[in-house]
């Protein structure tokens, strides 16, 4: 049914998905623009964050452990598999490192489903987000209000990291040019290393504080994959700023088109995505010329 | 014992063999320039000592020290610093973000009052990003986040190609004053009359190979070398 309250609740999913996805988003466009590496394993970090969080939550009964635990657990993997794998791969053709990366995400999923399962885990909503809020004209889960408040706050520690600090000044010069930036004395490795885990970190956060609104299963980061790439390509590949636009405009593409027919709500992002592509091929905030 | 030596350095671009068995040295203080024609080598060979392009074959000594084998971020740690042909400023940094970044890893550094007093431009565009400079204060910018590390040995890859003359005798003065002051710098450039009213002596590379090694005092008596291997 379409109506208003049923419109604005839409259109807060909208960002509350949005944020999730801007979240996702700017660790894979982070990796991309500095290591040169398409991580196909993105998704795989998202889904194995919702696990991990499980795990943590199912031993310890706490919710913010487990939003802790779940994403250092997912950084540490991102650490290891870049130091085991991907650093092999950097002078590779880019088709190696995304079967390769490919590959790693496969091997994610299916330890993933050997240890439990193919059906959902289910993460409760912490006792003290549950229930819902009054906006007015809308009862509104306030999960969803947490979700989107707690992913802002995220990609502000993520905007802070980039654009205050040693490290980020590093990493938007490397997406840049990162022959020039070990020209200049600074070991690119150890940086690619340090941005591969953040940016699986962003992804495993990003799986646990989205648990409680959609339950994951092994196969969730497949779907996931696909709209990151979408964001990434509509923001501009490489571009934080272009990763969060992306990110909230594809959030509402999908929650107002599922308003209307969610069938076409996948068919809508793609349309968009077309039309970013016909129009300014380098994306809404991406820079000519570059990747 | 020279400062920078390299011996019988032999470099590929994959397959193809750019380098032969290219020797040379630089003393401590000195200015050297390496002339030749478009694709004789002269890039390449500054990017092989930089570590940018790992040579199959040869040593390269840096104060009797082996750095042949090592990456671009070490042999920078130990003072070898390229300004390359296309300047490679950060065009997503501001200025001071490009000097800040230069010198993050440097041992020794110029305090940054230093970089303005020789390139006031750069003070006055200090906000600007790279992308927003003209050619000319781009390659200031080069040469400055070059400098701010303090190296022992500068190597400028045509610093002054497709400049206005009036900026080229610009930098021209900023590296005479460098020169003076005892910087060691590898320099390669088509400017000849520049290179050589600031370099104390220069090779020349032809096909990749070292054809000739003259002061510069020499090839202002003797111009028909530069004839014979630059046509000019």
């Amino acid at each position: 049914m379409l109506n208003w309250p049923n419109l604005v609740s839409q259109f807060f999913n909208g960002l509350a998905l949005g944020a999730v996805l801007a979240l996702i988003s700017s660790g894979l466009t982070i990796i991309y623009g500095t290591l040169g590496v398409l991580n196909l394993a993105h998704g795989a970090m998202f889904m194995l964050g919702g696990y991990a969080g499980y795990v943590v939550w199912a031993a310890t009964g706490s919710f913010l452990l487990a939003v802790l635990g779940g994403s250092i657990f997912v950084g540490v993997v991102g650490l290891f598999i870049e130091l085991v794998v991907i650093r092999r791969f950097y002078g590779r053709p880019p088709e190696d490192q995304i079967l390769v990366t490919f590959g790693i995400g496969i091997v994610i999923v299916e330890l993933v489903r050997l240890a439990f399962g193919s059906l959902s885990v289910t993460v409760p909503t912490p006792p003290i987000l549950s229930g819902v809020m009054h906006l007015g004209f809308l009862f509104y889960p306030t999960y969803r209000i947490a979700v989107l408040v707690i992913a802002v706050l995220a990609l502000g520690v993520l905007y802070i990291i980039l654009y205050r600090t040693r490290l980020g000044l590093i990493v938007r010069a490397g997406i840049e040019d990162s022959g020039m930036v070990s020209i200049l004395g600074i070991n690119v490795y150890r940086v690619f290393l340090l941005v591969f885990g953040i940016g699986a970190m962003a992804a495993g956060f990003a799986g646990i504080i989205h648990a409680p609104v959609v339950a994951p299963t092994p196969d969730v980061g497949a779907t996931i994959l696909v709209e990151t790439f979408v964001v990434v390509v509509i923001g501009g590949i490489g571009s934080f700023p272009g990763a969060v636009l992306g990110g909230l405009i594809s959030g509402e593409i999908l929650s107002l088109t599922s308003a209307i027919d969610p069938a076409y709500s996948e068919v809508m992002l793609f349309v968009v995505m077309t039309l970013v592509l016909m129009l300014r091929p380098e994306g809404l905030l991406g820079v000519r010329g570059r990747a | 014992m020279s400062l920078l030596e390299a011996d019988r350095i032999n470099s590929y671009y994959g397959d193809s063999h750019i380098l032969f068995d290219v020797s040379l040295h630089v003393e401590r203080n000195e200015v050297v320039a390496l002339l030749g024609r478009n694709g004789a080598g002269k890039s390449t060979t500054l990017k092989t000592l930089m570590g940018v392009i790992r040579p199959r074959s040869g040593t390269i000594t840096l104060d009797g020290e082996p750095i042949q084998d090592l990456p671009p971020h070490l042999i920078a740690a130990r003072g070898i610093q390229l300004v390359p042909e296309d300047r490679r400023v950060f065009g997503s940094l501001n200025v001071e973000e490009n000097l800040i970044l230069a010198g993050l890893s440097a041992k020794g550094r110029w305090p940054i009052e230093r970089i303005w007093e020789m390139f006031p431009r750069l003070q006055e565009r200090r906000r600007s990003r790279g992308t927003d400079m003209s050619g000319g204060e781009q390659q200031m910018l080069a040469i400055a986040r070059a400098l701010v590390r303090d190296p022992k040995i500068i190597l400028l890859d045509e610093p002054f190609e497709g400049l206005a003359p009036v900026i080229v005798r610009d930098l021209l003065g900023v590296c005479r004053r460098l020169a003076d002051a005892g910087q060691t710098i590898i320099i390669v450039e088509q400017n000849i009359s520049a290179v050589v009213s600031l370099a104390h002596r220069a090779y020349i590379i032809n096909n990749g190979h070292i054809v000739e090694e003259r002061t510069t005092e020499q090839l202002r008596t003797q111009p028909e070398v530069l004839h014979r291997y630059l046509g000019v």
